[in-house]
Formats: structure tokens, C-alpha cells, sequence
């Protein structure tokens, strides 16, 4: 395949970016979306150019690092991570957009490379639980009821990529946050924070500058990990159960 | 971290839910009052006279149609405001655009913000031309509301002014009322779809029983 890619350059944090446009031939459909951009970095390096920047780690769709806008989409057309989007979704002489996660609160550090510490300081907030330390405990000395161990497992499955911030239109980060709070909120083991949680987590998000919620679902569509938009309502159950019993 | 409801996204996206209700619920009634209209000019008449003794003898005369008033002024300002704040905090969070847009989200959706900056602008005007007569076509008569609707209807502008704001109010209860329940923490999947459709339903009962009043003007059922 011959494909025809165009990709935002900047060279750090402070510079202005802007497209550019590169060729790139020999591409098989087999190929992954990150092996086609270490194809096009070989050649770059090769002609003396700078490569490329972008985040890529497992390239298993567990890890959450990868993080691109392709075409428009965050991880591309797919429901998945880019690192699990194959080059057989597109065609032989496509031109394929390439852009970086866009949010003000998280900020371009070089070409499609984007700061998500946020997201850290949000779990930091409260997407935690006070554990005993030590050995572990017998699994069944702590009954959790089926739906509501389904119910957080589904939450867990966030790998916290920021593919919801980058298709939210207002930058939010409400169904990443949602997802953390659910999973530990529903459990027994997260019982003694979950007032706290709720609140100190989603106090974190705005003080991050992430934007609200508008619902229009757009990051339930674009999560590799398919958390529903309905965990956005769960978490404002929470937050408003919690804004009632904690007078602080 | 100390944090009044005011000072939280989420808690201002209550204030919305809560205020937008209110004035849902406002426009049910008001919108059942309307449709008097079509049983003659004694009937509306005597309605519209009988919305200022409410709750007589223990209101005095108004004083339930001001409580009202109160009501739904603090509802806007309240809707009015965190809405211009979330929309700053909004476009804030999401300063440069994709090079590659796509389109995004339903009609309804994405006009809520300019439908609400309609709508704010269509209740000043409606207030300056039904409750006050301001701006009335032709010598509004206080207490005889029947003539002033006809001769509202009577002008285009009137009408378009109207039907715009109508729609508008429709488009923004599509998504509004969804949304609120989803605020509230009302939403979950299996009553997804029932709220959908009553969003739906209440949104098209509105708009249609508003028209109805306009369209009966300009078609002479209502004279």
C-alpha cells in the first residue's frame, strides 16, 4: 500500500505546529497503525529528519499509552487502541490525518506526544482504597455480589488512554473520571472512601481544566474499552449522594 | 477541599437540570393554557383573568401569578448563568480544533447553546409583547388577551419571531430533558429508552401545542 499521511509536527511544548505531509510506500494491510508510523520514522531517520514523536508502549491495547486523532477519530476507525488498529482498515493511496490528543489540560509536549499527567493527579484525588497491607486475603472473605463485581469490572477495564477527552467537543474528562469512581465506588473494599472519592476526585478534574459534560456521547463512541456514557450518570448519582452526606 | 455545589461542574450542571425542569414543567401548563384559545375569547378571557385570583381568599389578587414570576425568574438567571460559565469552562478546555472534522452529535445536540441564546432572546420580546404590551402591534388591551394574540399572529414577523422560537424550544427539550435526568443520576440502561422517548414525546406535544395557536390565527379558526 501507498498511503499518503499528514501529521502534526512540533518540535516541543512551546512552538506552533502544523501539518506536514509525507509519502509512505510498501505498507502491508497486516501491519499495525504504529508499525506503519515506525516505517515512516526509519525512513526519516535514515534521510536525517526527526522522527516522528508518538506514545506507544505494550502495542497490546492494555496499556493505554498510545493516543492518536486519526482522521478524525480517536484511535481511528475502529473500536480499539491504535496499537490494535491494522493497516487493512484503509485503503491502497489514502490520506490519512494524524493529530494529537487536543484538550487544553493536556498539553502537547512534541508532535502527537501529549502530557496526561492529569489524569494521574485525578487518581491521585481518590482512585484509590485503604488496603491492609500483607498477605492477601482468603477471596471470599469479602462477599461482593455478582452484578455488582460485573458492574466494577466493566469500569476497570479503562486503560485511561484520554481517548473520551480527545472526542469530548468540551475537552471533558468525565467518563474517565466516571469509570475510576464507579469501579471502586460499587465494590465493599471501596466502601470507606466513597464519599470522598466522588468528590475529591471530581473537584481534581476541575481543577485540571478539564470542560463539563454536554452529553452527546461522543467519548462512549470513541473508548476502545467501550465504557458506556451511562457511567456518567452513575457518577453524578455518586457525587450528589455524597454532596448530601458529607458536610465538610 | 471544601467545595460548595455552585463551585463543582457537576453541581452546576444541577443548578441546569433542576432550573430547566422547573421551566419544563412551566411550559406544560402554560402550553395547556394556550390551547384555550380555540373555545373562544370568553373562556381565554376569563382563564387568563383567573390566573391572577389563584389561590383567593388566601392569596390577595396577583399574588400567586408574582410567586410564579419569582419562580421562573430565578430559574432562568439560574440556567442562564451556570450555562455561560460551563460554555466558557467548555470552550476553555478545547481551545485548538481538529484539522480533520467530522461531524459530530445530533442537530439537537450540538444547537443548545445558540437555541438557548434564542430562547432567552424570545422571552424578553414575548414578555414586551403579550404581559406588557411594549412592543404590541396595533394597541394591546390589558385584560382582553384574546385580541392581543390575534393581533400578535395578525403580523409575519410575529409569527416568525414565534415559530423560530417554538422550534427552538422543541430542539432544546430533545436533548434537555435527557440530559437532565442523566444529571440527576436518574438515567440508567434499561430506562434509557423511556427517557428518550419521553424526551421525545414531550418535546413534539410542546412544539405542536404551541403552533397550534399561531397556525389557528393565520388559518381563521381563531378571529
Amino acid at each position: 500500500m501507498k498511503l499518503t499521511l499528514r501529521v502534526w509536527r512540533q518540535k516541543n511544548a512551546d512552538a506552533d505546529g502544523a501539518m506536514s505531509t509525507y509519502e509512505v510506500d510498501g505498507i502491508s494491510s497486516d501491519m499495525s497503525f504504529l508499525e506503519m508510523l515506525d516505517t515512516l520514522n526509519e525512513e526519516l531517520i535514515l534521510r536525517g529528519e526527526d522522527p516522528v514523536a508518538f506514545d506507544h508502549d505494550c502495542r497490546e491495547g492494555i496499556c493505554g499509552a498510545c493516543s492518536l486523532v486519526i482522521n478524525g477519530d480517536a484511535h481511528g476507525p475502529e473500536r480499539t487502541t491504535t496499537c490494535q488498529l491494522h493497516m487493512r482498515s484503509f485503503k491502497d493511496g489514502d490520506t490519512i490525518d494524524i493529530e494529537p490528543w487536543r484538550a487544553s489540560a493536556f498539553p502537547v509536549i512534541k508532535d502527537l506526544v501529549v502530557d496526561r499527567s492529569a489524569f494521574d493527579r485525578i487518581i491521585q484525588a481518590g482512585g484509590y482504597i485503604t488496603a491492609p497491607t500483607g498477605a492477601a486475603p482468603e477471596a471470599h472473605a469479602t462477599p461482593v455480589p455478582k452484578p455488582d463485581a460485573d458492574f466494577a469490572f466493566e469500569h476497570a477495564e479503562c486503560i485511561g488512554c484520554g481517548a473520551c477527552v480527545a472526542a469530548c467537543p468540551n475537552g471533558a474528562a468525565m467518563l474517565f473520571t466516571s469509570a475510576k469512581i464507579n469501579h471502586l465506588n460499587v465494590l465493599p473494599q471501596g466502601a470507606p472512601e466513597r464519599e470522598t472519592r466522588v468528590l475529591d476526585m471530581v473537584a481534581q478534574m476541575d481543577d485540571e481544566g478539564f470542560g463539563g459534560c454536554t452529553l452527546t456521547g461522543e467519548c462512549a463512541t470513541a473508548c476502545p474499552k467501550g465504557i458506556p456514557l451511562v457511567s456518567i450518570t452513575s457518577m453524578n448519582k455518586e457525587w450528589l449522594r455524597a454532596t448530601r452526606k458529607v458536610k465538610r | 477541599m471544601a467545595r460548595t455545589v455552585w463551585d463543582s461542574s457537576v453541581g452546576k450542571k444541577t443548578v441546569m437540570a433542576v432550573s430547566g425542569l422547573i421551566m419544563l414543567s412551566y411550559l406544560v401548563v402554560h402550553m395547556m393554557g394556550n390551547l384555550k384559545i380555540f373555545f373562544g375569547a370568553g373562556e381565554f378571557n376569563e382563564y387568563a383573568h383567573w390566573l391572577r385570583t389563584v389561590g383567593e381568599p388566601f392569596m390577595h389578587y396577583e399574588w400567586t401569578l408574582w410567586l410564579v414570576r419569582i419562580v421562573l425568574v430565578v430559574a432562568v438567571v439560574a440556567h442562564g448563568v451556570s450555562a455561560y460559565q460551563l460554555s466558557r469552562r467548555d470552550i476553555k478546555a478545547r481551545p485548538s480544533k481538529y484539522v480533520h472534522k467530522k461531524p459530530r452529535a445530533s442537530y439537537a445536540t450540538r444547537t443548545m447553546r445558540w437555541g438557548g441564546i434564542i430562547l432567552a432572546l424570545f422571552i424578553v420580546w414575548h414578555i414586551l409583547d403579550l404581559t406588557t404590551g411594549t412592543v404590541h402591534s396595533g394597541g394591546f388591551q390589558e385584560g382582553r388577551p384574546y385580541q392581543n394574540v390575534v393581533d400578535t399572529f395578525s403580523t409575519w414577523y410575529g409569527n416568525v419571531i414565534y415559530i423560530v422560537a417554538v422550534l427552538a424550544v422543541g430542539m432544546h427539550i430533545r436533548h434537555g430533558f435527557w440530559s437532565a435526568a442523566q444529571t440527576l443520576g436518574a438515567g440508567s440502561r434499561t430506562r434509557d429508552r423511556a427517557l428518550k422517548t419521553v424526551a421525545n414525546v414531550l418535546a413534539l406535544l410542546l412544539t405542536c401545542g404551541f403552533l397550534a395557536v399561531p397556525v389557528g390565527v393565520m388559518t381563521g379558526v381563531v378571529s
